[in-house]
């Protein structure tokens, strides 16, 4: 019944239908089949234009974003004569004149179109001092031509070196996993195996560790100071119930930014902080806290608290006391009673809570931005630094790449684990 | 509810030490966001206790300044565009997908949530490059169409839980009456889950105006919204004008979700007729 909208009936064809049903089953289904194909249609049509301004707003410019990370014509547009040279080159050595000429007339035709520059940070992305190498080669061809060009392109060592041509012959094809190996301080190496980077180089795993670092240990101490929190509110009556979860609705509802504030007030060398720690004798001395790695933990567990206590209590307020009071008087000791019979019941509000904030943890950016020191700066940081001060896409691209793979790995684990039902707050 | 009939010593103690412990995570809760209020009144130019005396010249600084006021007038603009978008078009979505029969439901809502999930430095930086190919940089629009993607989240959710007490039968009601599906969308469905809808408003309003991190990326100099302004105050030179603008920040945020808040519960709570 619940099939046919009364809507439909005042439609003739329905209605015809309608009076041939009794005789004949066949056609009541194939009606009912295209009332629920239009209310189908419909409901489609409702959520339409959300779907597509999302798709517009979020969905394309994320996409556009990932592809950066992997499609990089630079250096293929700026050197289509040196392409062209390189197509039959086998890599080793050195190739022959002919690619040498084509580049020199390469590099004349980007420094005729204004591109030159373009072109040299591209390749300097790629191979740390080529910049000046290449401004240095293009100013050298400017009074140079046909035989001289070859002569002074030759004579900047740069052009010589063992990997420039196989990383410009590299730079050439527009699909590149150079920049996700980067990403992983990883590269390929002359034979075409992948290799780790020189030490010296490597930045990218020391940062997604640390990034994973802070976001256990916020996770770790937000379950350490919520859990309880919880406890109690889930067990003692109403009236104080809800005045405890204000207490922890009250920041949950404070902006990041906002509580970022404070606490760069509260973590300054005369802060409050430091006045609580000299009062109750931790310390003798004031700490650093602006900057530093702990305070950037603290003020993050206190942003990210309400979000791991919420799910957790909202399990806790659904188990029954009256199954505690039956483990005690079955004769489980408090403990035996608490980790057989409550743990079970409360551990998906506790993977939910756990898993969120941890999940969050990966993408923090004002904060560390405000707090964290130098050497604090999370991922999203260093993806916000090569658009603003690199003006390295391509890398901010692939960074935004592995990010997201790994959040949307966790969330989907979470969907699926745990349902996104869990995912309400209040 | 907490000790038994007949406590023990050691379920006294636990129970003692508890309470202690929830103290102090209440007080580490409630102290930072606390913590701005006073000072903000401070007459001082410091951020240290105790006080030197009492004076709003800082709330002077916020609401009477050039810079302050236009980045106020900057966020409004956003967030009630923000809102409009979010809510119609999210309350839309929301009442498609209480239809049990909307197709790919299970995949829907994942895609629906994720603008929370997905960092949101990684949506900045993704609508920085895609608007500025389209014009849409440093346009009031470009900002309002990717604060809504992080908006319309709220609103779907919170209108597709005051749907779970709307009764459809209502409609058909309405149809069988002779109302138009647009009547008795206004004089039926939108009176009963109204709360949930002003409730998501609510939510996708304070979104926006919280937001700082697409901004700093879109907005051009002259459409710095409040955040953003104390974004950049916080990593040049701490103001005690930044401490007003987060108190009267965060009054704003409170205020409002307090109402969001109300209002849902009154949603799900409504009668079903």
């Amino acid at each position: 019944m619940s099939a046919l909208q009364p809507s439909e009936l005042d439609r003739p064809t329905l209605a015809r239908d309608r009076s041939a049903a009794d005789a004949d089953l066949k056609s009541v289904s194939a009606a009912l089949r295209r009332a629920e194909f239009g209310d189908r249609m419909r409901s489609l049509l409702l959520a339409a234009p959300l779907l597509v301004l999302l798709a517009l707003s979020f969905g394309i410019p994320i996409v556009l974003l990932l592809s950066r990370a992997v499609y990089d014509p630079t250096i293929a547009d700026a050197l289509p004569k040196t392409t062209a040279a390189l197509t039959g080159w086998n890599g080793q050595g050195l190739p022959g004149d002919d690619a040498f000429v084509a580049l020199a007339a390469d590099l004349k035709d980007n420094q005729a179109k204004g591109t030159a520059y373009e072109l040299a940070k591209s390749l300097n992305a790629r191979l740390p001092g080529a910049r000046s190498q290449v401004l240095k080669t293009v100013r050298k061809l400017e009074s140079a031509d046909g035989q001289a060009a070859l002569g002074a392109i030759k004579s900047v060592p740069f052009w010589s070196a063992p990997s420039t041509w196989p990383t410009i012959q590299n730079g050439t094809r527009s699909l590149t996993s150079f920049y996700l190996l980067s990403a992983l301080d990883l590269r390929w190496n002359a034979d075409g195996g992948i290799e780790r980077v020189p030490p010296e180089q490597a930045i990218f795993i020391q940062v997604f560790l640390r990034t994973f670092f802070v976001a256990a240990s916020v996770t770790l101490a937000t379950l350490i100071l919520g859990f309880p929190l919880a406890y109690l509110i889930a067990n003692v009556p109403k009236g104080l119930a809800a005045i405890l979860i204000v207490a922890v609705l009250l920041p949950f509802w404070t902006s990041i930014l906002v509580r970022t504030a404070a606490w760069t007030v509260l973590l300054q060398k005369f802060g409050l902080v430091n006045d609580f720690l000299l009062f109750i004798g931790v310390t003798g001395d004031r700490l650093d806290l602006m900057y530093s790695r702990i305070g950037l933990i603290i003020a993050m567990t206190h942003i990210q608290l309400p979000f791991t206590l919420l799910p957790i209590y909202s399990v806790m307020r659904t188990i029954p006391p009256s199954q505690m009071k039956a483990a005690y008087s079955l004769g489980a000791r408090p403990f035996t009673a608490f980790r057989r019979i409550y743990i079970p019941q409360v551990f998906p509000g506790v993977m939910a809570g756990c898993m969120l904030t941890f999940i969050l943890c990966l993408g923090y950016y004002i904060t560390p931005a405000l707090i964290g020191g130098a050497s604090d700066q999370l991922i999203s940081n260093f993806i916000a630094n090569y658009v603003n001060v690199e003006l390295n896409w391509e890398m901010a691209a692939a960074l935004s790449f592995i990010l997201l793979v790994f959040t949307l790995a966790l969330f989907g684990i979470f969907a699926r684990v745990l349902g996104l039902d869990r995912l309400k707050l209040v | 509810m907490l000790l038994s009939p007949y406590p023990t010593a050691g379920e006294r103690i636990r129970i003692t030490l508890l309470w202690l412990w929830c103290g102090l995570v209440i007080l580490f809760l409630l102290v930072p966001i606390l913590i701005p209020v006073p000072l903000s009144f401070n007459s001082g130019a410091f951020f240290i206790f105790p006080l030197e005396g009492l004076s709003t010249r800082w709330y002077e600084v916020v609401l009477g300044t050039q810079r302050w006021r236009s980045a106020i007038g900057n966020s409004l603009i956003v967030a009630f565009g923000t809102t409009l978008i979010a809510t119609t078009l999210g309350t839309l979505t929301a009442i498609a997908l209480s239809d049990e029969k909307f197709p790919g439901r299970r995949i829907i809502m994942p895609l629906l949530l994720s603008p929370l999930i997905v960092p949101v430095v990684i949506t900045a930086v993704g609508s920085y490059l895609f608007y500025a190919r389209v014009g849409l940089a440093s346009t009031y629009a470009g900002i309002i169409l990717a604060h809504t993607a992080l908006a319309s989240p709220f609103v779907v959710v919170t209108v597709g839980a005051s749907l779970t007490g709307f009764d459809r039968n209502l409609l058909r009601a309405a149809a069988i009456s002779g109302a138009k599906p647009l009547t008795s969308f206004f004089r039926v469905m939108l009176p009963l889950i109204l709360p949930g809808v002003l409730s998501g408003a609510a939510f996708a309003f304070v979104t926006s105006f919280d937001e700082v991190v697409v901004v700093q990326f879109l907005a051009s100099a002259g459409q710095r919204t409040m955040p953003l302004e104390m974004f950049i105050g916080l990593r040049e030179r701490l103001s005690p004008a930044i401490t007003a603008a987060a108190t009267l920040m965060m009054a704003l945020s409170i205020v409002l979700l307090v109402i969001a808040n109300l209002l849902a519960r009154r949603g799900r709570t409504a009668p079903n007729a």
